[in-house]
Formats: C-alpha cells, sequence, structure tokens
C-alpha cells in the first residue's frame, strides 16, 4: 500500500524521538562511564557521584527513557490515526 | 467497546485478583513455616517444604495451563497483559547468577563489577526503542521467524536457528547446574539428584503448557524472587542504618566502608599477613622455576630436620610435628607442581583490599585506562547482548497489541530494576559487617554466621590463622561470592526460615530463566527448522507434539552436560552475551530500519559476526587455546562482542549495497511492522 506524507511524518518523528532518547542513554552509560573517576570528586547523597550513577542513576535514567518512549508513542499512534483501538 | 476488549480487561482484573490471591497465600506459607521453627521443626525439613511446596506450584500452575493449540503454545495465545508480561520477563531475565552471584561479584570486585548492574539493565533502552514494538506487530513466533521472512530463504533462517541454540544452550547448563547446587545445598540431596528434581520442575511446566504455562509461572516466580531479595536486605539496613529503604541508606555505611579500607591498608597485623602470604606466592614461584631440583631439596631439607630432632633428642611434640610435614609432603613433582601453583595464586591475595568505590583500580596510569576500557567493554556487551537474546525477545510476541508490548518493556525493566538497583547496597551492608566485626574477632569467638558457613562450605568461606595471633585479619579470609545473598539472612540475625526463603528465590530464578530458554530451543528446533524447512504442510497438533518431544530430548542432554560439571561455565555465559549481540542484533536492527538490507548482507554480517567473536575468543581465551599477548586493546575475551557486533553492522551496509535491493513485497513488509496500525494492510500474524 502507498504511505500518505502523514505517515512519513509519523515515521521521521518516531526516528527522531529513537535518536534523542539513545543519545542521553549514550551519555548515561558511556560518558558517565568514561568519566567515572573524575565524577568521584562529588558527593550526592553520601555516594561519590561515579559510583552512585553507575550504581543507580544510569539506572534511574533507563527506567524513565523506556516510559517516556512508550507515553509519548503510544500518543502520537492516536495523533496520527495509526493506533490499534481499544485493547484487543 | 468491543467484545474482545471486554474479555480483556475481565482476564486482566481476575489475573490481578489470582495473583493477589497468591502473594497473601505465599506471605501465610512464610509465617506458617516461621512458627512451625519456632516450634522445633528442624532445618532439613524446613528446607524440603520450600523445595516442594514451590515445585509443586509451579507444576500446579503448569497442569492448568496445559494446551495443544501452537498459538497458546508458542505465544500464550498473545494475551499477556504489558504489566504481567514485565514480571514474567524479569524472572525470565533473572538467572541464578542475578540473583545469587550479582550481590557476591559487587562485593568482590568493587566498582567495576557494576559494569553487569549496568549492562543488564541499559539494555532494556535497546529492546524498547529498536525491537519490541516491530516484533510485536510483526507478530510471528519466533526470532528466526522475522529473519527468515524479513531475509527470505532458509540460509538467514538456519543461522538464526544455529545462533539461537548456541546463546541459549550454555546459558541453560548454567542454570540447571545453579538449581542442583541450591538443591542439594538447603536440603542435603546429592547435587545429581537435585539437578533432577529441579529439571521435573521445569520440563512439567513447559511440556504441558509451552509458552503459556511459563508465563504464569514466571509471574508466580518473579513475585517468590523479588520477595526473597528484598526482604534480608531491608533487615540488614534497619540492623545498620535504621533505614528501611537500603538503596538510599548505603551512602553512609559506603564511607564508613572506605574508611576502614584506608585503615585495614595500612594495618601492620594485616600488612604481616600479606608479607606471608607474598612470601609462599615466591616460593613457589621459584620452585616452579626448576620444579625437579626443589622437589628433591625439599623432601631432602624435611627428612634431614626431622633425624637432626631425633638425634638431638628435642620435644617428643616437635619431633611429630617434623613426622607429620615428612609424610604431607606431596608424594611425586606432579603433586607438588599442582601444590606450587595454587600457591603461586596466593600472590592475589597478598594486595591491599581493593577500594570499594574506586572506578578502574591499577597500578599505573597505562593499566587504569585498560581497566576502563573493560568496563565499558562488559557494559557494551552485555547491553547489546541483552537487546539480542531470543528468549528475552520472544517474550514480546506474547503480549496482546504494540502499545502493550512498549509498556511491558517498561515494566520488565521496573520489575529486573528493583532487584539490580538493590544489588549494590547488599554488596556494601555486607562488606560493612565482615570489615568491621568479623575482621578483628577472635578465631575462638567467631559471629556465629561466619563459623557455620566456613564448617559447612569451605568454598564459601575459609578462614585461617595465617600469623598464629589468633585475631582474624582481613587478609586471612576467603570468601566466594554466592555467600554474600545465601548468608545474608544469618548475618541480619533472621530465622532460618527467611535462608529457606533466599534459596526458593534463587530456585526460582534459576527455574524460570531456564524455562524460557529451553523453550527458545525447542522451539527454533521444532518451528524453525522442522515446520517451516522440514514439513511446512505439518498438521498443527503434530507441530506442537514435535515441539514436546524435542524439549525432553534438548533438557536431558542439558542436565547431562550439568551433571559433567564443565568447567568456565561462567565464561561461556558471557560469551553468549557476546554472540548474540555480534549475531542477532545488526541483522534485526537494519532489517526493521533499513529497508536497504538485503539476504546476502544479512547472511554475511551474521557470519562475520560470529566468526569474529569466535576467532578473537580462541586468540585470546587461555582455555581455547589462546593467550593475554593476542588481546587487541587490551580487551578480555568475555568482550569479544565489541568487535564482533560494529563488524557485523559494517558488513551488512557493504554487502547490502553490493548487491541488489530487496523486492516490493519486503519493502511492504517493512512498512507493515513500522506502523502499529495501517488502514487496508496485510496481516503477518500466525495463529
Amino acid at each position: 500500500m502507498e504511505l500518505s506524507a502523514k505517515h512519513k511524518e509519523y515515521w521521521h518523528k518516531n526516528l527522531v524521538v529513537t535518536a534523542i532518547l539513545l543519545f542521553i542513554w549514550f551519555v548515561a552509560t558511556f560518558v558517565e562511564g568514561w568519566y567515572a573517576r573524575e565524577l568521584n570528586a562529588y558527593t550526592i547523597l553520601g555516594f561519590p557521584l561515579g559510583f552512585y550513577m553507575s550504581a543507580q542513576g544510569s539506572l534511574i535514567i533507563y527506567v524513565a527513557l523506556i516510559w517516556f518512549y512508550q507515553h509519548y508513542m503510544n500518543k502520537l499512534d492516536i495523533e496520527y490515526g495509526v493506533d490499534e483501538g481499544e485493547d484487543q | 467497546m468491543s467484545e474482545s476488549a471486554m474479555g480483556q480487561k475481565a482476564f486482566k482484573s481476575q489475573l490481578k485478583k489470582y495473583y493477589s490471591f497468591y502473594t497473601g497465600g505465599f506471605i501465610a506459607f512464610l509465617i506458617l513455616l516461621a512458627v512451625a521453627e519456632q516450634m522445633g521443626m528442624s532445618r532439613q525439613w524446613i528446607g524440603y517444604c520450600f523445595l516442594f511446596a514451590t515445585i509443586a506450584l509451579y507444576a500446579g500452575i503448569g497442569i492448568m495451563s496445559r494446551t495443544v493449540d501452537p498459538a497458546e503454545y508458542y505465544v500464550a495465545g498473545r494475551r499477556v497483559p504489558a504489566f504481567f508480561n514485565g514480571m514474567a520477563t524479569g524472572a525470565d531475565w533473572m538467572s541464578a547468577a542475578s540473583f545469587i552471584g550479582m550481590a557476591g561479584t559487587l562485593y568482590l570486585s568493587g566498582f567495576d563489577g557494576l559494569a553487569f548492574v549496568m549492562g543488564w539493565t541499559g539494555g532494556y533502552v535497546l529492546v524498547a526503542l529498536f525491537l519490541a514494538p516491530y516484533l510485536r506487530k510483526f507478530g510471528q513466533f519466533t526470532i528466526p521467524d522475522f529473519l527468515g521472512e524479513r531475509y527470505g530463504g532458509n540460509i538467514v533462517r538456519s543461522i538464526g536457528i544455529f545462533a539461537a541454540i548456541l546463546c541459549s544452550f550454555t546459558y541453560v547448563v548454567a542454570q540447571i547446574y545453579g538449581v542442583g547446587l541450591i538443591t542439594s545445598r538447603f536440603t542435603g540431596l546429592e547435587f545429581g539428584v537435585g539437578v533432577f528434581v529441579g529439571l521435573g520442575g521445569i520440563l512439567v511446566c513447559s511440556f504441558l503448557g509451552g509458552m503459556r504455562a511459563v508465563t504464569w509461572t514466571q509471574v508466580a516466580q518473579y513475585i517468590i524472587l523479588i520477595i526473597a531479595y528484598l526482604t534480608p536486605v531491608i533487615w540488614l539496613s534497619v540492623k545498620y542504618t535504621g533505614n528501611p529503604v537500603p538503596q538510599l541508606a548505603y551512602g553512609q555505611v559506603l564511607q564508613k566502608v572506605t574508611e576502614r579500607e584506608k585503615v585495614l591498608t595500612n594495618d601492620p597485623k594485616e600488612i604481616e599477613v600479606r608479607n606471608i602470604l607474598k612470601g609462599r606466592a615466591d616460593a613457589a614461584n621459584a620452585n616452579l622455576k626448576d620444579a625437579d631440583a626443589a622437589y628433591a631439596k625439599g623432601k631432602a631439607d624435611l627428612a634431614q630436620n626431622l633425624s637432626k630432632l631425633k638425634t638431638d633428642n628435642a620435644p617428643a611434640d616437635k619431633i611429630a610435628a617434623a613426622q607429620k610435614s615428612v609424610d604431607s609432603y606431596p608424594k611425586d613433582v606432579a603433586a607438588a607442581k599442582g601444590q606450587w601453583d595454587k600457591d603461586k595464586g596466593l600472590a592475589a591475595r597478598a594486595a591491599p583490599p581493593k577500594p570499594h568505590a574506586t572506578p578502574f583500580p591499577g597500578k599505573d596510569e597505562a593499566a587504569q585506562n585498560t581497566a576502563r576500557l573493560n568496563f565499558l567493554g562488559i557494559v557494551f556487551c552485555m547491553m547489546f547482548g541483552t537487546a539480542a537474546l531470543p528468549h528475552i525477545l520472544m517474550r514480546y510476541y506474547t503480549t496482546p497489541n504494540v502499545r502493550q508490548a512498549r509498556e511491558s518493556v517498561f515494566w520488565s525493566l521496573f520489575f529486573i530494576f528493583l532487584l539490580y538497583f538493590t544489588a549494590p547496597a547488599l554488596a556494601v551492608l555486607a562488606k560493612y559487617d565482615v570489615y568491621y566485626f568479623l575482621v578483628g574477632s577472635t578465631f575462638a569467638d567467631l559471629p556465629r554466621w561466619a563459623a557455620s558457613w566456613a564448617k559447612v562450605d569451605p568454598s564459601l568461606l575459609s578462614i585461617t590463622d595465617i600469623n598464629g595471633d589468633g585475631i582474624v585479619q582481613l587478609a586471612e579470609i576467603v570468601l566466594g561470592g554466592d555467600i554474600i545473598v545465601l548468608a545474608t539472612p544469618e548475618i541480619a540475625g533472621l530465622p532460618y526460615v527467611v535462608s529457606g526463603l533466599v534459596a526458593a528465590g534463587g530456585l526460582a530464578a534459576a527455574l524460570s530463566t531456564a524455562d524460557g530458554l529451553l523453550l527458545t530451543i525447542a522451539n527454533a528446533l521444532s518451528h524453525d527448522l522442522y515446520y517451516k524447512m522440514i514439513d511446512p504442510s505439518a498438521p498443527t497438533g503434530r507441530r506442537v507434539t514435535v515441539s514436546k518431544i524435542l524439549l525432553v530430548v534438548v533438557a536431558l542432554i542439558a542436565a547431562y552436560v550439568t551433571s559433567l560439571k564443565p568447567g568456565g561455565i561462567l565464561f561461556l555465559v558471557g560469551a553468549a552475551f557476546s554472540f548474540a549481540a555480534s549475531s542477532f542484533f545488526p541483522a534485526l536492527v537494519l532489517g526493521i530500519f533499513w529497508k536497504r538490507a538485503t539476504k546476502w548482507g544479512a547472511i554475511c554480517g551474521m557470519v562475520v559476526g560470529l566468526g569474529v567473536c569466535w576467532y578473537y575468543m580462541q586468540l585470546t581465551y587461555p582455555f581455547l587455546g589462546g593467550s593475554d599477548a593476542n588481546k587487541w586493546f587490551g580487551m578480555n575475551p568475555i568482550s569479544a562482542g565489541v568487535f564482533g557486533t560494529p563488524l557485523g553492522f559494517l558488513t551488512i551496509i557493504v554487502v547490502s549495497l553490493l548487491t541488489p535491493a530487496p523486492d516490493k513485497k519486503v519493502q511492504d513488509l517493512i512498512e507493515h511492522v513500522r506502523y502499529p496500525h495501517l488502514r487496508g494492510d496485510v496481516s503477518t500474524v500466525s495463529n
């Protein structure tokens, strides 16, 4: 079937949000990991920051990223009329 | 609202009712056992109660969910609500290694162990963004299904089958091993018997009801494992910090541990013990240089010493001691070599305590940078491997629709997060106990938990008075990682029933993962190989029967391999992630996001990914005949996926551009999976 311009816009928006979230994931994982030694100079809630991020902070970010993605996409589906309707 | 939507709602509220009731029942069972313990029930019987009650429960769910319908058998009828699929994925994901081993790894390796915590959670971001919703829209039964349909032809499917089995089989062996270990430790049954009791629990469930039974059992197993993990940690946290939220409270405990590390590093008694250990290691190294001469000299020295004492008329106890050292001297050179090889390892214990919160410790800048690279390498492989392990991806076929598949990734990570978020806290709390209370206690009066574990299993805890001062030094303690979780209830001073609960939790973790993996292997063989490639006209009943028979065969083979107790099992599990990351991830993601990816691109990419991984492991892993000197950038063999994954991507892209673009049908399929719902679209869902 042929896709309308609206469909293409939907996919484009999906790619944009995926790229943004992936970028945050990359920073929270690899940039954070790379600079863990330097981050340890700061303290948060009694933890050295580098340790805190790897043990807890990045994990919280991952959960938040996935929550945001499902929330955003499920809304986008309805907005662009590609949703599946009520649960079936 | 349609009729089916009504049905789904009613189904969900019914599930909530059942599982709330079940959780309440389980807690009542715990209280009952606690009372029985106070009334004098023996530890062994508490162990039996937990083992048989939980296995009977899983079997009961299996029998209630028995089915011969393919959609029910392969994907639980595609009506598992997001929330429950999240729990099932959590149990599917968290293996014996996560439940029992993780906190121990963190205890032993400090910051560097966090690579696994990050890798095994962050991978779900990739699942959410790149795979779950699209696979659900595609909606067939297995991961090779998607590869076969998207790229066309049986070659891609066959490579998919091979990779799925390769990744899952090593992993399933590790789970069955865990089952044997837990049952034998907590009930006194023999290891082999434990393996087969556990296997019975796995089989009765997956054999009768396939994915449907496995799903509902996994939800039940998740509830048990999370209660079992959190209860003792919360207790321990209250004991040491007065705060019932260990994840917040352990910051201050970590500070105290760090202070204590500095004290122990410079403590003269500690240094004395470390020097003795280092001396033994050095002596062993010197002996190994010319083993034959050293053996003869050692033997002659002892004999001479004995005869000298005898002629000097030395006291009887001195003569007896000298006689004893002559008798206990290794029988031949080979035995002596074995002993010295062991002593060589003492060098590791001669190092001062590893600073827990410091990333990438190393003797100089270069060593630290290599440690950092390896940390990130493990994170990379665990993440991309997570996002490519077929037994996890398969779970997202079981939700009712794409929307719920997305939500279900969120719930999956949330439930997994509850455990991984707690493990670092447990490691620090346990370390606090060891550093402040075990170290410095006298050998005559060890803390109770330490005394009992040292007696039960020296491989988990052994303490020897090396410098003979009667006081425990940190360097005198050898601790196996698994003890951290297993002994936490006793460290926290909880009744034995909680230890039984922890064992039941570990068993649930191992069984649920084994269930998911066995099903993946059996489905790859029955659905992809038998039905799709050998006999496409097979009637549905026969397809399910073939799958069930294969399940039993695979389970028996896995149990047999386990009973051989193969070495290097942890390495194999890690390697499974590298293999999954390099073979599946590039082909799956490009298959969805790049229309131009072609059949030959995928074939070459998967072969190159797997091949590079295998080549690198062979080059660098000693067990396979490799050596450290061959490492690229100092990367450990377990992280071979760091090279395999990007090369897999690159190969797919290059070869795809050299081969003609996929036809209209494939292009339409890609459009189809990208949109949750398109009007006038075809359906790819199998029933």
